[in-house]
């Protein structure tokens, strides 16, 4: 700790950090642009200055940039300084020379983290007379809008953009008072966190164009804490209404989870929510008298009651809701409702993980990895999040080394990168197909699943010869084997990931042996292996039966009700597998969000509530537990499926669910009755939680037109509705000062009112939130005991002729089920189309774009090819949950048509 | 004593290899390679040799700062030859008129800090220079004084010409390494220094063209030589001094460091023109403070220069005479640095413009009451250490000099709402 | 698409240096000094062989004020318009010059021939004012001069 003189009065503060960071972490009201707590200093804008003192005698001092400067022990400032104030105010002044005065029609207006630093350091009078520069705007694709007359050239969005995220398409251009950040040319910016520059921008150049959709300010919106479905990463957002529509998504900060940033899919992909396609009237076929709650319950309980019912369960359904069905149905008849391949894979990934000697790392522990190594994971597409992250961490430790060598701070982030150029930390992707991450890699290798397991299990062998060695190991195998159990070997935080991405239980079980060896030999290893959905770790920690299972009981007449939560079996299985399930169900009763093909199946269809409208818990692929809420109440019979289901079963008088009213008893209940989930009642205060006597508003104190918002349909307002699952209430009524951190709506305190308020919940800036980053990890290793290795022995790939290994390639835009009802996700989906080997496709007589024919498990399928010069030969992969591309439960081996020659 | 320039031709074309070497040249690189790194060094600060880019630190010192350590570690030597300082034209003269001897300094440094590569960063404007360097970097190699194992000694280097294509930053040394590697010339931030991490994160020393070309003069005469030819022990060597505008004979000289400026104008450069006064000066390029009629005894050394509430600069003096309008002047100046702003940090980027539209406006008999406290403001908080680099605050050193010196003249623009000179802008 | 000679040349430069995109600026002036100006597509290609996004190549071309990145005539004009120049009697010089091109900064005559362009200092301020015409230094040039200057051109 050092002592910090700030107008005289002493400080204690960390060694280490710069004086900005240190006066915002002591709460005073210092302003700032070109920082960036996640991105460090550059010194471009010059707002953040003070007046430092060499001594107590020094009178006159000197301005200094306060984020240049590394708090020194003794030091003495002065933010109050005349000369220091008048300075910050002339930055701003300088800044309007050419802002236009459009913040009424500006969508950053309520947000802007300009108006507030205009505020702050109290510029007001316009001294300068003449023209404004006026530029030309770009259209950037589907998520961003672009006004660069609003650009305050604080440079921010190319450092998030290029130095932080990687992204290529998007640069500074010209010089002087002419730098116009944009593209070469009009066009889609390709990266996949470029929402984040909505965030990132200080005033209203990038804005989200969804919310332009349906505008509506900051503060006029009601919020909630809630969690990104779009993939098992947990990232945690703020989700926003108005008029029953959901209108924003943004990053919630979670310190251990997803930092500042989210990716596009979790930002754009939440327009399903307000889609045409929602589910959103109580369904019964034949009978469409039936529109209320209670007659839909009566005779779903009669057609449950008359048959024996099996369950269907949801890895994008929360746990409660997933707990409800299995006690409903009862636990024997409750299966998953996932492809038996990713069952496979996600309880092998779980039994890893609670067995196994090694933790699953949090985001901050991935950024600090000194050595990782990726068997099979195309990560961006399975994991956007984890990208980000280890695009920090293979720069981490060469700027530690030379922020050490050269005594210049970590955070001084241009002169470290400057110095670092094109040095990383090691960084090894193995994969099937060139993926992402391969920019960030020391070395790549593109090998089909059997070989990526065969060169994880030779690494772990070179570690440790307790994993048995693998034979007929190419020489260029055994070469980079060795290279990289060695590198792994002189690392401190080695992180290794893997999982269900190449489909292949031997390829995760290969990564949990070279993780358990890095143990074993004393180091701090940390593995993580993905899971495909939301709450995938969830589902599969509560148990239950493969789908297979489900289809033979209905086939077999041990079955004929089922009842489906939050799933379309369509996705899951083979088609024909599911038309005959279906037929062969007396009745068919599915509770969802969105119409798909199993809807059109079902015989009652109950409007379960999205995210938006419902509140429950996730369990992540770390293992964490956490806590999503809704935003708002709609209109109709929509509810929480957990609900519904409680509801159901007191309908039918199964009185297994009569106590459990609210989500907490639902919470209670779990941790009570699962111990795996021992401590979800903890992640989140219970609803009867007050801070002084009150509920936590997720409106903000400056919502307007409450009264006239429905003054079309009725002149008096409407009962706002009371929410008795939550500590927070549906109104600007409440408290609005920083809550607990779990059941933060949304970010804002006095002078701050755009998303740079993030600081002020922060225990010191960029550190966790006031009382710990939200969410528990439910996952942790046994102690350190000694493994028993997995140590398979996989033949080497065979390439077979006349048939293709297939296997499945996901895709951020166009994989997931709901995003892709976001128009902007749509337009960003790949082509259907099977990828293979040139050198397969020349051999077959194809080119790009002709039809592949092919068996699969005796179906007759036809496919347009791509082909790739990269790909291993004999393998191929089909883009998975795309329209157009029908299910298949891969990886297998396809058989190819001969292919006639004209 | 002109070591520098005594044997450039009078046609300005370059002296040949084997001119330069019969007239002693690459004999200092011989004994050079013969001393050892260090002694190099050491001579050269001791010569009180300081950099004639502008700043004036002391050269030997500067190359004192590259971590010698590592000796497998890759160095970097450059040769700022990107003169673009308006009012200066002393580099293109050495340039064109003796490649070998910048070539000779440069190999020197070199060796003295070891690098493994040198680099001549010459602004685009200068083709006569590209040519000549570039034939005197064939000759070197082919007589073996560049390349590996120059001269039997084991020390190797490779000398590139890197030709710019614009922009007054790309002179500013940390812009200069941007540029180099191919980027926008943005300056860096310091620390790190480029003597620690400069050109690809690598140690790398930048100097002038004239500072280099003193060098072999030292190695060959002695650093106690090279003092003396400066009138002021602070500071060692000859300087070229260079006077343009309304003066009888423009042009560029070497002569003692420290000769007055009276000297230079009115013996060197012929005095005033008839009909014109001289009314003040900018010493040493476009970004020094005006020096007026009371200083025209000041030597112009950089104690002296400063002391005068100005800076020698790059030694090249822009006479302001009575018959044009300082406020034009300026104007010229400010227009200069608000194109050649590179857009980095907030007061020079936006500053400059302002204080460009505010000069115009002056000139042309629409300036306003308060339009000189708003310069006074922005020649206040463009000043150092305020912005990201020195350009800001060189470009308002003639601003506030002038505010001060010709205060009359602006106040005159305003009432008489025209300029007193009956100038206009467009 | 890059002649073959024009890869040569670029390649010549990637052989200096130890990232592809030190050698971009030398790339775009191999375009240019071939072209006389670097379109979007010179640019995409350019860019495309040094393997960096057009984006990043473009960031770099547009800051420098001589990589012209619009179409430009035969022979370039750079009238030196700083302070010594100025003082000599530039702006004379410089309405006569326009005068007689009939076109002003940044545009180039009709039949292609100029292109006129302002430019900070030539670094011949003791023979001000000055004038560049592609690689030939005009100094202590008077508007007198110009004819003859321009004749040589055309
Ligand atoms: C905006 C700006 C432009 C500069 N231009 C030049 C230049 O053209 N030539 C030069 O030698 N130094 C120039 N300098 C100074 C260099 O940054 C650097 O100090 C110098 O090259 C060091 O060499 P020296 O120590 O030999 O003087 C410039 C500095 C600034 C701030
Ligand atoms: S003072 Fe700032 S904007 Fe001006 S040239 Fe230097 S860094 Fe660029
Ligand atoms: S925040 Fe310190 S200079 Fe921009």
């Amino acid at each position: 700790m050092a002592t910090l003189f700030i107008d005289n009065a002493p400080y204690q503060v960390k060694e280490g950090k710069n004086l900005l960071e240190a006066c915002l972490s002591l709460g005073f009201d210092l302003p700032y642009f070109c920082w960036h707590p996640a991105m460090g200093s550059v010194g471009a804008c010059r707002q953040c200055a003070v007046k430092s003192f060499r001594d107590e005698e020094d009178t006159r001092g000197k301005l200094v940039m306060s984020c240049m400067e590394p708090v020194r022990d003794q030091a003495r400032i002065s933010i109050q300084d005349a000369e220091a104030v008048g300075f910050r105010a002339g930055i701003i002044e300088w800044l309007m020379t050419n802002h236009p005065h459009d913040c009424a029609v500006c969508d950053e207006g309520g947000s802007c983290h300009l108006q507030d630093m205009t505020v702050m350091t109290g510029h007001n009078y316009r001294r300068f007379r003449f023209n404004k520069r006026t530029y030309r705007n770009q259209d950037l694709g589907p998520f961003l809008n672009h006004e660069m007359n609003r650009c305050i050239h604080c440079y921010r969005c190319i450092r998030f953009y290029k130095d932080y995220a990687g992204g290529k398409d998007l640069d500074a251009m010209g010089a002087h008072n002419h730098v116009y950040f944009g593209r070469s040319e009009d066009g889609v910016l390709e990266n996949e966190f470029s929402g984040n520059l909505a965030e990132v921008c200080p005033t209203g150049v990038f804005t989200d164009k969804s919310l332009k959709q349906h505008y509506t300010r900051k503060w006029d919106m009601t919020h909630a804490p809630s969690l990104c479905q779009g993939c098992a990463m947990g990232c945690n957002i703020i989700a926003s209404e108005r008029y029953g529509e959901l209108r924003q998504i943004s990053s919630r900060f979670n310190g251990e989870v997803n930092g500042y940033f989210i990716c596009d899919r979790g930002r754009f992909g939440y327009e399903f929510v307000n889609s045409e396609d929602r589910i959103r009237e109580i369904g019964v076929k034949g009978k469409p008298e039936i529109k209320d709650r209670d007659s839909l319950l009566r005779t779903a309980a009669a057609r449950i009651r008359e048959g024996s019912v099996l369950g269907i369960g949801s890895p994008r359904a929360s746990l409660e809701s997933n707990f409800a069905l299995r006690k409903l149905v009862g636990e024997d008849n409750f299966y998953h409702g996932v492809a038996d391949t990713e069952f496979d894979l996600v309880n092998l990934t779980l039994r890893i993980l609670k067995e196994g000697t090694v933790r699953t790392p949090t985001l901050p522990e991935i950024e600090s990895a000194d050595a990782i190594l990726i068997l099979g994971e195309d990560l961006i597409n399975t994991a956007p999040r984890m990208v980000l992250a280890l695009r920090q961490a293979v720069r981490r430790g060469p700027g530690e080394a030379l922020s050490a060598r050269m005594n210049v701070p970590l955070w001084q982030d241009a002169a470290i990168r400057q110095a670092i150029q094109q040095d990383k930390a090691p960084l090894f992707s193995i994969t099937p197909y060139p993926v992402r991450q391969d920019e960030l890699a020391t070395k790549s290798l593109y090998e089909s699943p059997d070989d990526i397991s065969r060169i994880g299990f030779a690494i772990a062998h070179a570690i440790d010869p307790d994993v048995t060695e693998i034979k007929r190991l190419s020489d260029e195998e055994r070469m980079w084997t060795a290279h990289m159990a060695a590198v792994l070997l002189r690392a401190e935080r080695p992180l290794i990931i893997s999982g269900y991405g190449a489909g292949s239980e031997a390829v995760i079980k290969s990564a949990a042996d070279v993780a358990w060896a890095l143990k074993k030999s004393g180091k701090d290893v940390r593995l993580s292996l993905t899971v495909p959905e939301c709450n995938s770790m969830g589902l599969a920690m509560m148990g239950g039966h493969r789908l297979e299972s489900a289809l033979d009981a209905v086939a077999h007449g041990h079955a004929d009700t089922v009842i489906i939560l939050e799933n379309d079996l369509y996705r899951r299985a083979e088609k024909t597998l599911v038309d005959e399930f279906l037929q062969k169900s007396r009745h068919v009763i599915l509770l969802d969000q969105v119409y798909h093909q199993t809807a059109e199946e079902a015989d009652v269809i109950i409007p379960a509530g999205t995210f938006a409208e419902a509140d429950g818990t996730l369990i992540s692929g770390e293992g964490r537990a956490q806590r999503f809420y809704q935003v708002f109440v709609p209109d109709g019979p929509v509810q929480e499926s957990w609900r519904w289901l409680q509801q159901l079963a007191e309908a039918c008088g199964n009185r297994t669910l009569s106590h459990l009213r609210i989500l907490d008893d639902f919470v209670l209940e779990i941790a009570k009755t699962c111990p795996q989930f021992e401590g979800i009642e903890h992640i989140a205060p219970p609803s009867d939680f007050r801070i002084g006597a009150q509920k936590i508003a997720r409106q903000p104190h400056r919502y307007s037109g409450r009264t006239a918002k429905e003054a079309h349909i009725q002149v008096s307002e409407r009962k706002p509705p009371s929410d008795e699952d939550s500590p927070l209430s549906f109104t600007m009524e409440g408290y609005h000062g920083i809550p607990p951190s779990a059941v933060v709506p949304f970010f804002w305190a006095p002078g701050w009112n755009s998303i740079q308020s993030i600081n002020k919940y922060q225990i010191e800036v960029g550190g966790p939130l006031h009382d710990g980053d939200p969410g528990r990890r439910l996952i942790e290793p046994g102690d350190a005991h000694t493994p028993v290795f997995f140590a398979e022995q996989a033949a080497p790939f065979p390439i077979r002729p006349d048939c293709l290994y297939l296997i499945p390639q996901y895709a951020i835009f166009g994989t997931e089920e709901f995003s892709v009802h976001s128009p902007g996700i749509a337009s960003r989906s790949p082509a259907a189309a099977i990828t293979v080997a040139r050198a397969d496709a020349d051999s077959w007589g194809l080119r790009d774009g002709d039809l592949l024919e092919f068996q699969f498990n005796g179906q007759e399928y036809k496919l347009a090819i791509q082909t790739n010069q990269q790909y291993p030969r004999g393998m191929g992969t089909l883009p998975i949950g795309l329209k157009g591309v029908p299910f298949m439960d891969l990886p297998g081996w396809i058989r190819l048509k001969p292919v006639e020659r004209s | 004593m002109k070591p520098l320039t005594g044997h450039i031709k009078a046609d300005g074309t370059p002296l040949t290899l084997a001119e330069y070497e019969q007239l002693g040249g690459y004999q200092a690189l011989r004994k050079a390679l013969r001393m050892s790194p260090q002694e190099v060094t050491t001579e050269v600060k001791n010569s009180n040799l300081k950099g004639r880019g502008g700043a004036g630190f002391n050269t030997g010192m500067k190359w004192s700062f590259v971590p010698m350590d590592d000796p497998s570690a890759e160095k970097y030597l450059i040769c700022n030859a990107d003169e673009m300082e308006p009012g200066t034209f002393k580099d293109r003269w050495l340039l064109e008129g003796n490649p070998h001897q910048l070539l000779e300094g440069m190999l020197i440094a070199a060796y003295a800090i070891q690098a493994s590569e040198g680099y001549v960063f010459l602004r685009y404007a200068y083709k006569t220079a590209a040519k000549g360097i570039r034939v005197a970097l064939a000759e070197a190699e082919r007589a073996g004084y560049l390349g590996s194992n120059i001269l039997g000694s084991g020390f190797s280097l490779r000398m590139h010409l890197h030709t710019g294509v614009g922009r007054y930053m790309c002179g500013e040394e940390t812009a200069l390494l941007n540029s180099l590697e191919g980027k926008r010339a943005t300056p860096r931030a310091k620390p790190p220094f480029p003597q620690v991490s400069g050109l690809f994160g690598k140690p790398t020393i930048v100097n002038n063209v004239e500072t280099f070309s003193c060098v072999p003069h030292i190695i060959s005469n002695g650093a106690a030589w090279f003092q003396s030819l400066s009138k002021n022990p602070q500071d060692g060597g000859t300087k070229i001094y260079g006077v343009s505008g309304k003066v009888n004979r423009p042009g560029a000289w070497e002569l003692p460091m420290g000769i007055t400026l009276r000297e230079l104008i009115e013996e060197h450069a012929g005095g005033m023109r008839s009909g014109y006064r001289f009314r003040g000066a900018l010493p040493g390029g476009a970004s020094t403070d005006f020096l007026v009629e009371e200083h025209l005894d000041v030597p112009m050394d950089y104690g002296s220069v400063a002391a005068a509430g100005s800076r020698l600069g790059t030694g090249t003096v822009v006479v302001l005479d009575d018959r044009t309008c300082p406020v034009g002047f300026v104007h010229n100046l400010e227009h200069f640095f608000a194109q050649e702003s590179c857009g980095w940090c907030t007061p020079c980027r936006e500053g400059l413009p302002w204080t460009e539209k505010i000069l115009r406006a002056l000139e042309n008999g629409e300036g306003r009451e308060n339009d000189l406290d708003l310069l006074a403001m922005h020649a206040q908080a463009l000043g150092p250490g305020k912005t990201f680099c020195a350009l800001a605050p060189g470009a308002m050193e003639p601003l506030q000099s002038a505010l001060n010196y010709f205060r009359k003249d602006f106040e005159q623009h305003i009432h008489e709402k025209k300029c007193p000179y009956g100038h206009t802008l467009h | 698409m890059l002649s073959e000679v024009e890869i040569e040349e670029i390649n010549q430069e990637l052989a200096g240096v130890p990232v592809k995109e030190a050698a971009g600026i030398e790339a775009l002036k191999i375009i240019q000094r071939h072209r006389g100006w670097v379109s979007d597509e010179s640019l995409r290609d350019v860019a495309a062989y040094l393997q960096m996004a057009p984006e990043e190549l473009d960031s770099v071309a547009t800051f420098y004020n001589l990589i012209f990145r619009q179409p430009v005539g035969r022979h370039i004009i750079l009238l030196c318009d700083s302070i010594s120049c100025w003082v000599m009697g530039y702006e004379q010089l410089s309405s006569q010059l326009r005068q007689k091109l009939g076109i002003g900064f940044g545009q180039t005559t009709a039949d292609g021939c100029f292109t006129l362009l302002p430019n900070p200092c030539l670094g011949t301020c003791d023979h001000a004012p000055a004038l560049m015409i592609d690689n030939d230094l005009y100094r202590d040039v008077s508007p007198e001069m110009l004819d003859e200057i321009l004749g040589k051109y055309k």
